[in-house]
């Protein structure tokens, strides 16, 4: 059993590590004195810091080469994430391009959508957005109804709302799920989409949530016109295309409640501070559980990289990290706020506890809701047997219009 | 990164899995409880070299560690099979290191060790203390004189009855302590039998017993062996949660209620999906257990404890949640599901127990957060 690198893994780290040493002074400062406060302001230097990762290779480290990445593995993906945060610099701003957007392009777009849009992708001189999520499809994302409906010259139009969008306040596209068919059951008429963000007919609206701010947008296509040469793995593909964004995010959640900044040893600082607590049985107990719980996600993280390393893709088993992180994070708030008191909700300044508090709630659905990792795992882990479904082998149009009646009734 | 079973890993486990299927544990488990004979399963860890996993090579033992011991506990502890190791293992560790002259013995299983554990001190407990035999309160564990003469008792002791030397954690009148090791004939052993029949337990007690004092093993091995003791109790939990998980998914998918499979319905899918949830983490915190045994002394502790408490934890629930999935049937006499559950619930309650083990993982990490502070300061 051994936590270490193999020489190899160890000879990657050491140059990443010294390319880091070399450049950190570069990178922008998000936190503590001399932070940058503007968005724009923000933004900007966060694209310029991502074009200097990528041009170090410490942006696309999974990506071929030939898209400007380095062709590595997903531990070497591993051990530049750990890199970055070990010398407190940010990571790139695209996360979520880089991350899946960007290997959905490779593996489903055409040659032109690689040489047109992989490489300022990786640069950050155009950000991207993930256009799945509505209002009325999350965990049934099979369900959106954001329509698009091919013109006589082969263009497409697009119209409908979605939500949840991260980034889109400043992407320059969007990988968009619409339905092109609804005459044919759900899963089959979907098509994917790029759509610039300064098309006509795109609004993005900042979507306020508990903690206050606006991290994600709702998006709204009022006959939004874009070519066909923008349609991505074909027209009625959507659904296979958007699995493999999804097996993407995947690999990028589950990694680890340390990256999110769940740690035991955080929260064992709050209570340790206060030493009536410190020695309360019943805190103790708390404290304790939750620990637990967070220790038992990080070594599960990694051996879920000793996994990887043994050329395994992980499943859908990951996703109980992200229910055991969420939950645990929730306690640990919790607990802390019991501990310190109302102080611990203020809302002036950086306070993280206040801020995981009114985090946490909406992150229990965020990246499959908790019901739907369940049920994903017990079905295609356990081998337990699905639900049956009302919606299987029925046209989309007579299930919108057998739900519009049964809500009638 | 390395964190797969080498090759020899995986043939003591299967090998383990083998030599356990010889005998029918599970159904033996009630049988005892119905009056009938204990099977002795002691002459199956002896043939298998079970006894000395944790003894070095040249003192007759297989030098492996204790992860090596938590694959062949998770095996026994999957088949509720009373097999001698929770006393036996942590004692002949402490006997090797201690320079115990009948160590080969002890490592051919020709000689049962029965390690008489002592909680370490804590923030709640000051002393090493063992279980009371009626409270929540922990008692001072047993007290030795200059002449290795050891006088007290310790309560619940497990794997007691019908070892022939018991490594008695106790404390020298300056509360500093030491491991004894006391032959059976000293001792006086109360048998007890409660709610799970696979366990042996006993009240040890000492009136002035001659022992020999082991040299060279201080409360940093003694902590050790009791971290040690609770990972295998971990393990052990882990293989019962793996056979209570089969059986209720099993289950889940043979019976129909309302035209359909039961596990179907998301109520009870969602339950088994918890008890998976439980197991891999407490099966994540073996391998940090593990690890830290073989490279991370420091944190030993807080990766057994915290195995003991998840694993435990796993096992209250799987018990309950394995006979509510079955229905009326797992809350009968001749279904297996009360077996585990009967496991659960003495187990929740021995060396320290769960929320002792809960305890010690906040207590750890507060001394280390008051230790950051000290040096920022």
């Amino acid at each position: 059993m051994d936590l270490n690198d193999t020489p190899q893994q160890a000879e990657y780290r050491e140059r990443v590590r010294a390319w880091l040493t070399e450049h950190k002074a570069e990178a922008p400062v998000l936190e503590g004195p001399g932070a940058l406060t503007e968005e724009d302001e923000i933004i900007a230097a966060r694209r310029a810091w991502q074009r200097k990762l990528a041009e170090g290779g410490l942006a696309g480290t999974t990506w071929p080469k030939e898209f400007g990445g380095q062709g590595l593995g997903p531990i070497e993906q591993v051990i530049v994430s750990q890199e970055i945060s070990r010398a407190g610099v940010p990571g790139i701003l695209d996360v979520i391009g880089v991350g899946m957007l960007g290997p959905t392009i490779i593996a489903h777009g055409t040659d032109e959508q690689k040489q047109r849009y992989l490489g300022p992708m990786l640069h950050g001189d155009e950000v991207w957005c993930q256009l799945f999520s509505e209002p009325a499809a999350g965990s049934d994302l099979a369900g959106i109804q954001t329509r698009a409906k091919q013109n006589e010259d082969g263009s497409w139009t697009i119209s409908g709302q979605k939500v949840w969008t991260t980034n889109a306040q400043f992407a320059s596209y969007g990988l968009l799920l619409a339905r092109t068919d609804p005459d044919v059951p759900k899963h089959k008429g979907l098509t994917m989409f790029i759509v610039p963000m300064d098309a006509d007919g795109v609004t993005v609206r900042g979507l306020r949530q508990i903690t206050g701010d606006a991290e994600f947008n709702e998006v709204f296509f009022d006959d939004v016109r874009v070519g066909d040469e923008n349609v991505v793995g074909g027209v009625g593909n959507g659904w296979g295309t958007a699995l493999t964004t999804l097996m993407f995010e995947r690999l990028t959640i589950g990694l680890g409640s340390d990256a999110m900044g769940y740690s035991p040893e955080r929260f064992a600082d709050r209570i340790a501070a206060d030493a009536h607590a410190s020695s309360d049985g019943e805190v103790r107990q708390r404290l304790g559980h939750v620990a637990t719980e967070l220790l038992a996600v990080r070594f599960t993280g990694y051996r879920m990289l000793s996994a990887l390393q043994h050329g395994q893709i992980p499943g859908p088993e990951a996703g109980l990290s992200k229910i055991t992180t969420v939950n645990a994070g929730i306690a640990a708030c919790d607990l802390v706020a019991d501990v310190v008191g109302p102080e611990a909700l203020s809302e002036e300044g950086e306070n993280p506890i206040a801020y995981h508090t009114s985090f946490l709630p909406g992150l229990k659905s965020a990246g499959g809701t908790e019901e739907i990792l369940r049920n994903t795992i017990g079905e295609r882990v356990l081998g337990l047997p699905p639900e049956p479904r009302l919606d299987k082998g029925i046209p989309f149009s007579e299930l919108r219009a057998k739900e519009k009646e049964q809500v009638a009734k | 990164m390395n964190l797969e079973l080498s090759d020899e890993q995986v043939f003591l486990r299967d090998a383990a899995k083998q030599a356990l299927s010889r005998i029918d544990t599970i159904a033996a488990a009630r049988e005892v409880l119905d009056g009938g004979e204990r099977p002795d399963l002691w002459p199956t860890a002896v043939e298998a070299g079970w006894p000395g996993l944790l003894v070095g090579e040249e003192r007759g033992g297989a030098g492996l560690g204790a992860f090596d011991a938590m694959l062949v506990m998770t095996e026994v502890g999957r088949r509720l099979a009373g097999v001698e190791l929770l006393g036996h293992l942590p004692a002949s560790e402490l006997l090797d290191k201690g320079g115990f002259d009948g160590i080969a013995d002890v490592a051919s299983g020709a000689a049962r060790a029965c390690f008489v554990a002592a909680a370490p001190p804590g923030d709640l407990d000051a002393g090493w203390t063992v279980e009371s035999r009626d409270s929540m309160a922990r008692a001072a564990a047993p007290a030795v004189d200059g002449s290795g003469a050891v006088t007290g008792e310790a309560a619940w002791v497990v794997d007691a009855p019908g070892a022939d030397v018991f490594v008695v954690v106790a404390a020298r009148e300056g509360g500093e302590p030491v491991a004894v090791a006391v032959p059976a004939g000293a001792a006086t052993v109360e048998e007890v039998v409660r709610y799970d029949a696979t366990r042996r337990l006993g009240h040890v007690r000492f009136d002035g017993a001659a022992g020999t004092v082991l040299d060279g093993v201080g409360a940093a091995e003694i902590t050790r062996a009791w971290d040690v003791t609770q990972a295998l109790v971990a393990a052990e939990a882990v293989g019962a949660v793996e056979t209570c998980l089969e059986m209720a998914v099993q289950y889940a998918k043979e019976r129909f209620t309302f035209g359909r499979p039961i596990g179907s319905y998301q109520a009870v899918k969602h339950q088994l999906v918890e008890m998976l949830r439980r197991l891999e983490n407490a099966r994540s915190l073996l391998y940090y257990a593990g690890w830290a045994h073989e490279s991370g002394p420091d944190e030993l502790t807080v990766a057994a404890n915290a195995a003991r408490s998840a694993a435990g934890e796993a096992l209250d629930h799987a018990a309950r949640a394995n006979i509510s999935v079955h229905g009326g049937i797992g809350a009968t006499w001749e279904h297996d599901a009360p077996l585990f559950f009967r496991r659960a619930q003495l187990t929740r309650r021995l060396l320290g127990g769960h929320a002792g083990a809960t305890d010690r993982v906040a207590g750890e990490l507060l001394r280390r957060s008051r230790e950051r502070a000290g040096s920022a300061a």
